[in-house]
């Protein structure tokens, strides 16, 4: 039992990184219908920004304390907005009213571009930092074995909440929240009415990076290192959240990213152990396990677990 | 006086088919213009040229003096033109108050007076304020897209086919809407219909279009007593 909510603590902080990503992709698929492959790549380009910045903090003598975490947040948020602006702008916005598949090829290449770029410029061997969030919270202790949830954890799960809450708060109750949602739900009838299309869209990619760079900072601090492939597998990973939890939901993001960290840690946790059929399981297929889910999804659930099913009159 | 609205020989098209060739059509500050013709006939395109979607690939679209043709369509609707367009393209999922707050929001004008005129045109809406754009009836659908092309306060009003798939007296109350705000606050208006006859009564002049060409043009009442007009689009009365 303490086991399980070991577990499922862990589970909750690391689908808390996923939600952070799928609301990226969520977003930008409802707004311009496409997939931006190079997403994950941008979680990878805003854990390397904070990485960076955090080595240049601690050459300069002051790396630790929630203070520096804060700035470095901040950092990495503002740089790499401006790559998810950038990316927009090169590789889409030149595409718009082209066939629909342009836009997706040239999001793959734009992922290639960004893994490449950091290759070079920051080399192709993982980089690690100093634990920067120590120590940990012992929840319950007994039977040899205790729960606990560290620091790290909490931190997790207090700043994606609260980032979730401003962008909620954002999207529902200002003027650019509307003007996004005018935008999704029909382009054309907003730029009727006088919204500047283009700049809502680059909004939209500006505060997806945003919030990737958040959860690429969360990820290097827990995990403590960084590479320049590493979007790759995570950004799969939400991919697969945002269509589970149904791709254009908001909620859905964050639910989908929650059950993806949940089943890859259990899946970690609970197969190979000495039960029932769990013993003819191998927790090296977590990815397995994440990706079945995506098939299986795609198959009998397509649009996921809160995608819309509003019947619209016409 | 110029015309506050001027298309000047005015061809369009969506790919290699031509909706409109060399259409010329004026707009005076004040009146009320009927544009009636058949299915297909280009009378949306027309519309839809206004606003550059589709550009124009020949000819001019001039609104109070200045050249709208190449203006992207965000900057002819801050412009001070607005449209209910074919569809009435309802925001689904924004409740009616959001609707009509869209209208206004991009014009940095106070949404209060909008809002008061909307209801006060339409007190259906004001029922239905906090209900979803994409729950409302047709007729309810109509009211709103006119009332969310009001609250910017526009100085021209575009309506493309405000009686599609409405019932009469649905249609009556609309037709009757347009009436007065064109008589309490001067609004000019150009309006699209297949109901010709009802639109012929509403308007100061009107435009036959056929096949993306103006066949005939000249005051509601002129154009309702030719019985060309009377066979092809009122049926036999």
């Amino acid at each position: 039992m303490a086991y399980a909510l070991q577990q499922l603590i862990n589970g909750v902080a690391l689908g808390m990184i996923y939600g952070l990503i799928a609301v990226g992709y969520t977003m930008v698929y409802g707004i311009i219908g496409m997939i931006n492959f190079a997403h994950g790549d941008i979680f990878m380009v805003g854990a390397f920004v904070s990485l960076i910045s955090f080595v240049l903090l601690s050459t300069g003598g002051w790396a630790a304390g929630p203070g520096a975490v804060l700035l470095v947040l901040l950092i990495s948020m503002a740089i790499t907005a401006l790559y998810g602006w950038s990316v927009e702008r090169i590789a889409y916005r030149p595409l718009r009213g082209s066939f629909r598949l342009a836009p997706l090829i040239s999001a793959i290449g734009m992922s290639i571009v960004l893994q490449n770029f950091v290759q070079v410029s920051q080399g192709a061997r993982a980089k690690p930092i100093e634990p920067v969030i120590r120590g940990s919270v012992e929840l319950w202790h007994g039977n040899g074995f205790s729960v606990s949830v560290s620091t790290m954890q909490i931190v997790i799960v207090v700043v994606t909440l609260a980032v979730l809450a401003v962008f909620t708060w954002l999207v529902t109750s200002t003027k650019l929240g509307r003007a996004m949602r005018a935008c999704e739900q029909d382009r054309k009838m907003a730029g009727l009415l006088g919204i500047d299309t283009d700049r809502t869209i680059s909004i939209t990619f500006v505060i997806g990076a945003a919030l990737a760079a958040v959860a690429g900072t969360l990820y290097l601090l827990r995990y403590g290192l960084a590479d320049f492939f590493m979007g790759f597998i995570v950004g799969v990973k939400a991919f697969t959240a945002a269509v589970l939890g149904g791709v254009g939901s908001l909620p859905g993001a964050l639910l989908g990213g929650l059950l993806i960290g949940l089943i890859e840690t259990l899946w970690s946790a609970y197969a190979g152990q000495d039960m029932f059929l769990l013993r003819e399981l191998n927790p090296a297929y977590k990815d397995v396990a994440a990706f079945a889910i995506l098939i299986a999804t795609l198959i009998f659930l397509p649009s996921g677990l809160l995608g819309r099913a509003e019947v619209e009159k016409v | 006086m110029s015309a506050m609205l001027q298309l000047d020989n005015v061809t369009s098209a969506y790919g290699a088919v031509e909706a409109l060739r060399g259409v010329s059509v004026e707009v005076n500050k004040g009146e009320i213009v009927t544009l009636i013709g058949a299915n297909g006939a280009g009378k949306s395109t027309l519309l839809m040229t206004i606003f550059g979607s589709p550009r124009a690939r020949a000819g001019r679209v001039l609104f109070e003096g200045r050249d709208i043709t190449a203006m992207p369509l965000h900057e002819i609707a801050r412009a001070g033109i607005a449209q209910a367009p074919e569809g009435r393209r309802i925001f689904p999922r924004m409740s009616v108050r959001e609707n009509l707050l869209m209208g206004a929001q991009a014009f940095g004008v106070d949404p209060g007076p909008g809002l008061e005129q909307a209801f006060t045109l339409f007190p259906r809406l004001k029922e239905r304020e906090t209900q979803r754009g994409g729950t409302l009836s047709g007729g309810e659908q109509q009211m709103l897209a006119i009332g969310r092309a009001l609250m910017s306060r526009p100085r021209l009003l575009l309506l493309d086919e405000p009686s599609l798939g409405l019932a009469p007296l649905v249609v009556r109350g609309i037709f009757s809407a347009i009436r007065t705000l064109n008589e309490q606050t001067g609004l000019t208006v150009l309006l699209v219909e297949q109901n010709a006859n009802q639109a012929l009564r509403l308007a100061h002049r009107a435009y036959v279009l056929v096949t993306g060409r103006i066949t005939l043009e000249g005051t509601g009442a002129e154009l309702l007593a030719r019985p060309e007009i009377r066979d092809a689009y009122l049926g036999t009365h």
